[in-house]
């Protein structure tokens, strides 16, 4: 991948730049991924999957935020450090959110629904 | 990892004047800059990580009211919304090859591009932020909205509070509303009617107006660091071999992308 | 490289650089000071100003024990005003004090040094990280005045979104602090991966180093979390937004899990710093290597990590699910591993050492004893039968005083006693010294072992009043704390004195083999005259002290006596 890139950037009579130059072809496969993608999560949204919709729309949205990380962020060809910089934080949300889960879903029956004295009558 | 090894594929000939006193060469000035806005990144993920906490605790306790309550959001500004943002970040992607190329003119019109798509993005955004307001769907306090069928009704009284003796009273004025709301024994949790409208449909726009105005904010920094980028640009700052800032502000306006995928499907798609 | 070149880093006698160019005197006049990108300047700054919080705070502290002299109403202050008085100094101490503390002071000053680097990766942005301290700790002050805080710094709703007093100004206070407390980390974090010279690789870093590392990880990874907490605690009391008010259908058990997700993780962002001091330490003073490195320095990450999965050990009386506690519990059983980890391989280093009694061991062995019972006790509370019981009381003070101020607190102590020379250049009366740290011990067993007492018989905390069975107690626990007070003034005047009249020091006055001792004292402008030679940092046997010089040179080879 770096050997076709350092070629296109050569190509462009450059061979100085700081970074990896991503070849336009693959930014603009990537751009008309991500809007086939979201017409997608659109159109799937509109089809009863049960318990499975949600599943769907966060599949896409991964896939669609995977491919921008890797091309338009640049991860697919940086130092695998970043990479780990950004997972790691994912990690953490994901602890964050499914202890949070976890237990508010164990007392969340001791809730009143709609008990709610200070709303506006 | 040590200092001073030389990724391929990277700096050759880059300009060296603009290196700081404490960095060998322009290539370690450059990833460390790439690291610190990573870790940077890392931050704002997690920042966001509350909002989605929050967004999976009610949603996952009160499904009905994100089911009846997403309903008032309007499908397709959503999604068109995405699509703006998305070409955004393919214009903010093109403009950095541009730097990295040393196309100037192509670099301050792509930024430009980025800008306006950016505030395209917050026009829509207020159309229905306005929508909204003038329902009077908003959050906790503000709710307003007259959702046909009102729910049965619940105890609003609060048990007496009482009175404290002699001088352990508090002096600070009491609030006009105590702390109140768990339950209380012999009280049963009261289900939804299925004519009606759920309870607590305020939460769901509670949780709308976080997420999306953290996100509007974010927004808004990024089209600030854009524009100044656009003028840098314009004065000739950057060239192939110093862009730091064009690559940092592209991967933060990236970053600002990435969440608006995941608020998109989870606020307006859900099912 | 010769005995004495490497001891003075080419400065000549004595390694001592007052009369000459260093980073003191490189520039003149305030701006200069207020404008510096240098390091040290930044580090040092921030210690005048951690300590002015620190001062603040005692104060506040020495009121609050003077109050509970006695059980009823006080002419001193009143309820409310007590309520004040101990969240301010709780919020002073941990969000100004304790969290920026060893790493944004002595880190800034000696992380570069150690490291053999000019400067910290970005130089503006520690600066602006001072300043955003500075700007954090003027919304909390301006609070202060305007109504000042009483819901305690852990700022629980509902009670925090209904208090009439100025909860919005102290919590933007809070949330600018801990930007700068995010900066700082990744300021760090980004130093220790890119700007390590040659030779330094990670496991020839000092430990203080990867204490720091691991410091920053938790400031980069737990501190946003607080940033959202404190928005969505402002967007409540201002919007009326209802995410954690149970009367617009919010959750304010979710406050909790919020606030604690950062604030567990941050009580290790105070604690894994003074691990790093003390692990310096301990091997220069023992005049031994220190003992299982690879062990100390994995078990700051293993640190660091774990305290990510034990936050809901504060909340096992707060309405959280039996299954919820059952884990939490467990894991906090799982932390104190490798932090006895630590304390072991610092025992071993000290056994069969040659231990110097000097002011800075005199804290490392304090903070060994008292960090010890602060985190043995941290296990009494973990046990969640027990936790009922002790919750609230005043076993959960002593608790976190004994981790906090016994463990932060000293070993921040001996490592300023321990950088001092370095950082200004001149020796405190070492006989005073040892008088403060003395005092200090004697005045701080007083004041918080009585607390441990007292909050097994069920004395309840943040309480204006008490039963009289409690009396004799609050008694012995503020004549306590009169002696700290009185530790403290000893230790502010012979340091003042210092920086006035005391002995000019020599570059390397203890026999530490990390780097920032093969700098002059104070350092130039640049760290070094030359790059300095990366060695294993705990190689302090080749040190000896050296009459001619006034402090310690490295032998060369041949003098190296058989079998030392
Ligand atoms: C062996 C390690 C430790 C264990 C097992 C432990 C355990 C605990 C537990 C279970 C509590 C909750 C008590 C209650 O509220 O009922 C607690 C409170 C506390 N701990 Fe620790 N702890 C440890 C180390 C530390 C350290 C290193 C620090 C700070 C440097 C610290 C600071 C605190 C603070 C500030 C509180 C009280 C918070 C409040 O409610 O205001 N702990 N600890
Ligand atoms: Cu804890």
């Amino acid at each position: 991948m770096r050997e076709t890139a350092h070629a296109e950037a050569a190509a462009a009579g450059q061979t100085a730049a700081v970074g990896h130059v991503v070849p336009l072809r693959v930014l603009v496969a990537v751009w008309g991924t991500l809007l086939a993608l979201t017409g997608l999560t659109v159109a799937a949204a509109g089809v009863d999957l049960g318990s499975y919709n949600l599943g769907v729309a966060m599949l896409i949205a991964t896939a669609k935020a995977t491919l921008v990380l890797l091309f338009f962020m640049h991860l697919r060809y940086d130092r695998p450090i970043l990479a780990i910089v950004f997972v790691t934080a994912l990690l953490f949300v994901a602890l964050f959110v499914s202890i949070a889960l976890l237990d508010s879903n164990a007392y969340a029956h001791q809730l009143i629904p709609g008990y709610g004295p200070a709303l506006p009558k | 990892m040590a200092a001073g090894t030389t990724g391929e594929g990277t700096v050759a000939g880059a300009r060296t004047h603009r290196v700081a006193h404490h960095f060998d060469n322009a290539e370690q000035q450059f990833e460390s800059g790439k690291l610190g806005m990573w870790i940077f990144l890392a931050t704002e993920i997690l920042l966001f990580g509350g909002l989605f906490c929050a967004y999976a605790v009610y949603r996952s306790n009160h499904p009905e009211v994100f089911i009846y309550a997403h309903r008032f959001l309007d499908k397709t500004l959503g999604a068109i919304n995405t699509a703006v943002l998305i070409c955004s970040s393919f214009t903010m992607a093109l403009a950095v090859r541009a730097a990295q190329l040393g196309r100037r003119r192509q670099l301050v019109g792509l930024l430009g591009a980025t800008v306006a798509l950016a505030a395209c993005f917050l026009g829509i955004k207020g159309l229905e932020y306005e929508k909204k307001w003038k329902e009077g769907l908003l959050w906790g306090a503000h709710f307003h909205a007259k959702l046909a069928p009102a729910p049965p009704a619940l105890p609003q009284t609060l048990p007496p509070v009482p009175a404290a003796a002699g001088e352990e009273r508090s002096l600070i004025p009491p609030a006009a509303i105590g702390p109140a709301g768990l339950a209380r024994p012999g009280q049963p949790a009261v289900a939804e009617g299925p004519e009606g409208p759920p309870h607590d449909v305020q939460v769901f726009f509670a949780v709308y107006f976080l997420m999306t105005g953290l996100h509007g904010v974010h927004v808004i920094i990024g089209m600030a660091l854009l524009s100044w980028m656009m003028v840098r640009a314009g004065r000739g700052e950057f060239s192939p071999g110093y862009l730091t800032p064009v690559d940092l502000t592209g991967l933060y306006w990236h970053l600002v992308d990435l969440i608006w995928i995941f608020l998109f499907p989870l606020l307006y798609l859900i099912r | 490289m010769t005995g004495i070149e490497s001891a003075t880093g080419g400065f000549g006698s004595g390694g001592n650089a007052l009369g000459r160019d260093n980073y003191l005197n490189h520039e003149r006049g305030i701006k200069s000071w207020l404008l510096t990108r240098d390091h040290k300047r930044i580090g040092v700054m921030y210690l005048v100003v951690i300590l002015s919080s620190f001062f603040l705070g005692g104060i506040f502290a020495e009121l609050i024990r003077t109050k509970l002299l006695t059980p009823g109403n006080s002419a001193l202050m009143k309820a409310d005003t007590y309520n004040q008085m101990f969240t301010l100094h709780g919020a002073i101490m941990i969000f100004l004090f304790v969290i920026p503390g060893i790493p944004a002071s002595l880190g800034n000053f000696v992380l570069p040094l150690m490291l053999g680097a000019k400067d910290v990766a970005f130089p503006r942005l520690n600066l602006a990280s001072f300043y955003l301290w500075v700007g954090g700790a003027t919304l909390a002050l301006v609070s202060m005045v305007t109504g000042a805080v009483d819901t305690g710094w852990t700022f629980y709703t509902p009670y925090s979104t209904t208090t009439n007093t100025n909860v919005i100004l102290m919590v933007a206070g809070v949330f600018v602090l801990g930007f700068s407390s995010i900066f700082t980390g990744l300021n760090f974090v980004v130093t220790i991966h890119k700007l390590r010279p040659a030779g330094m690789t990670w496991f020839r870093m000092p430990l203080f180093l990867w204490g720091i590392y691991g410091t920053a990880i938790i400031q980069i990874m737990a501190t946003p979390v607080l940033g959202i907490t404190l928005l969505l605690l402002i967007a409540e009391r201002a919007l009326g937004i209802g995410i954690f008010d149970p009367a617009l259908g919010g959750d304010p058990v979710l406050f909790q899990h919020f606030f604690w997700f950062y604030s567990h993780p941050a009580v290790y962002i105070m604690i894994l710093p003074a691990m790093g001091v003390i692990s310096e330490l301990v091997s220069v003073f023992s005049r031994k290597h220190i003992f299982g490195y690879t062990f100390i320095a994995m078990s700051s990450i293993a640190i660091a990590v774990l305290s990510f999965l034990v936050w809901g050990h504060h909340m096992f009386v707060a309405g959280q699910s039996t299954l919820s506690s059952m884990i939490f519990s467990f894991l906090t059983f799982m932390v104190a591993i490798p932090s006895a980890v630590k304390v072991f391989n610092w025992l071993a280093t000290m056994y069969k050492g040659s231990i110097w009694l000097a002011t800075p061991m005199l804290y490392v062995l304090s903070f060994l004893f008292l960090f010890g019972i602060g985190g043995l006790t941290g296990l009494f509370l973990g046990a969640l039968a027990v936790d009922v019981h002790l919750h609230d009381t005043y076993f959960v003070v002593a608790h976190f005083h004994y981790v906090m101020f016994g463990g932060t607190v000293i070993a921040f102590l001996g490592g300023l006693h321990y950088w001092w020379p370095k950082m200004f250049g001149r020796m405190y009366s070492e006989f005073w010294g040892r008088i403060g740290a003395l005092l200090v011990f004697v005045g701080f067993n007083t004041t918080f072992f009585t607390q441990f007492v007292m909050g097994s018989h069920g004395a309840p905390r943040r309480s204006y009043h008490y039963q009289p069975q409690f009396e004799a107690y609050h008694r012995l626990s503020t004549i306590g704390a009169y002696i700290l007070g009185v530790g403290f003034v000893v230790i502010a005047v012979y340091l003042i004195h210092s920086l006035l009249r005391g002995r000019p020091a020599p570059a390397n006055p203890w026999g530490g083999a990390t780097l920032e001792w093969q700098a002059s004292s104070p350092p130039p402008h640049d760290n070094f005259a030359s790059t300095p030679a990366v060695g294993d940092p705990y190689d302090v046997e080749a040190w000896t002290w050296d009459g001619a010089v006034g402090g310690f040179v490295r032998r060369t080879p041949a003098e190296q006596p058989a079998g030392s």
